[in-house]
């Protein structure tokens, strides 16, 4: 680094400090997505404990699960639908809010992970369907039991790799 | 069957140990080295448009993406609000990639502790509270923590 006082011009998306609102006004139920990952996590061990083509449909179900998630946010997928009708009335009201684009990302890397083991497996990769399932069943676990988020762990990644890449 | 019985043991043990150790992570504070202190890339003292703290700057890295984010923009902002000499100032990673680069941001949130002159004094990363925000100051001697 030759000269880490660079003349570069100030960043431009600057966020002050003082009144960023802790709840977004789409802030969904925090409780909804770790809920909807663990009925995903529960489906993965299903996958891995079937077989052949059976296997491959139920990721390729997940699959779809994934791609509704990431078309309209982790809220409004079937698990999110279980949870607000069967689950949540008999929860108190959640502490805080969260805002619905990371679980959101969350599910779009599901639906890669899930995607790419579903056409590998067609393309007669059998390997790739448990072994796609078994990288899902570990972040999905973690997404459940951890609270883990995805996008923070990955989303700096992603976009480093594609301002490289431009 | 077995086999396929041990396999998802082994992922969800996998699992257990690598959720741990991120959670274990989260938060924790690194002092660099003071030697190194002043050879590495630090942030140049107009460079991000606002003033930086009389004694200590957290300068954070976030993205839309992570909820972690705002609650560590909650617990740092309230924080510098209380302590003359510590500010907070908070950065989208899309906007600044320069700067992800140069102190190799790789996960948000990630929050660099300034000298007033933009030097690094020391890192932490992942889900903080109030307690990460305050132990990092103690780790900062002859800082805000002293007061």
């Amino acid at each position: 680094m030759s000269d880490p006082i660079s003349s570069t011009p100030p960043p431009s998306a600057l966020r002050q400090s003082s009144p960023l609102p802790p709840v977004s006004p789409l802030g969904i139920d925090p409780r909804g997505p770790r809920f909807g990952a663990g009925i995903t996590a529960v489906l993965l061990v299903v996958v891995l404990l079937l077989s052949g083509g059976a296997g491959t449909a139920l990721l390729a179900v997940i699959a779809a699960l994934f791609a509704v998630g990431t078309a309209r946010g982790a809220q409004r997928t079937v698990q999110g639908l279980i949870f607000r009708r069967l689950v949540r009335p008999h929860l108190a009201p959640p502490a805080e809010l969260e805002d619905a684009r990371p679980p959101r990302f969350a599910q779009l890397v599901g639906l890669i992970i899930a995607g790419v083991g579903v056409l590998l497996g067609l393309a007669g990769v059998t390997v790739a369907v448990p072994v796609a399932a078994a990288l899902a069943l570990v972040a999905a676990s973690l997404n459940s039991a951890f609270g883990l988020c995805l996008g923070c762990e990955l989303y700096v990644l992603g976009a480093r790799l594609r301002s490289r890449a431009a | 069957m077995l086999l396929r019985v041990v396999v998802i043991i082994t992922v969800l043990v996998l699992a257990t140990w690598l959720g741990l150790w991120w959670n274990a992570r989260n938060g924790r504070f690194t002092v660099r080295d003071a030697a190194q202190r002043y050879t590495a890339p630090r942030v140049g003292v107009a460079e991000l448009g606002v003033a930086l703290g009389s004694d200590l700057t957290f300068l954070q890295f976030s993205s839309e993406v992570c909820t972690p984010c705002r609650r560590a923009s909650v617990v740092l902002g309230r924080l510098a609000s209380e302590r003359p000499g510590l500010a907070h100032v908070e950065i989208d990673v899309t906007e600044n990639l320069d700067l992800v680069r140069r102190f190799d941001v790789m996960r948000t949130p990630t929050v660099l502790v300034l000298d007033t002159d933009g030097v690094v004094v020391g890192r932490m990363s992942g889900a903080l509270d109030r307690r990460h925000a305050l132990a990092a100051l103690e780790s900062c001697p002859g800082t805000v923590s002293a007061r």
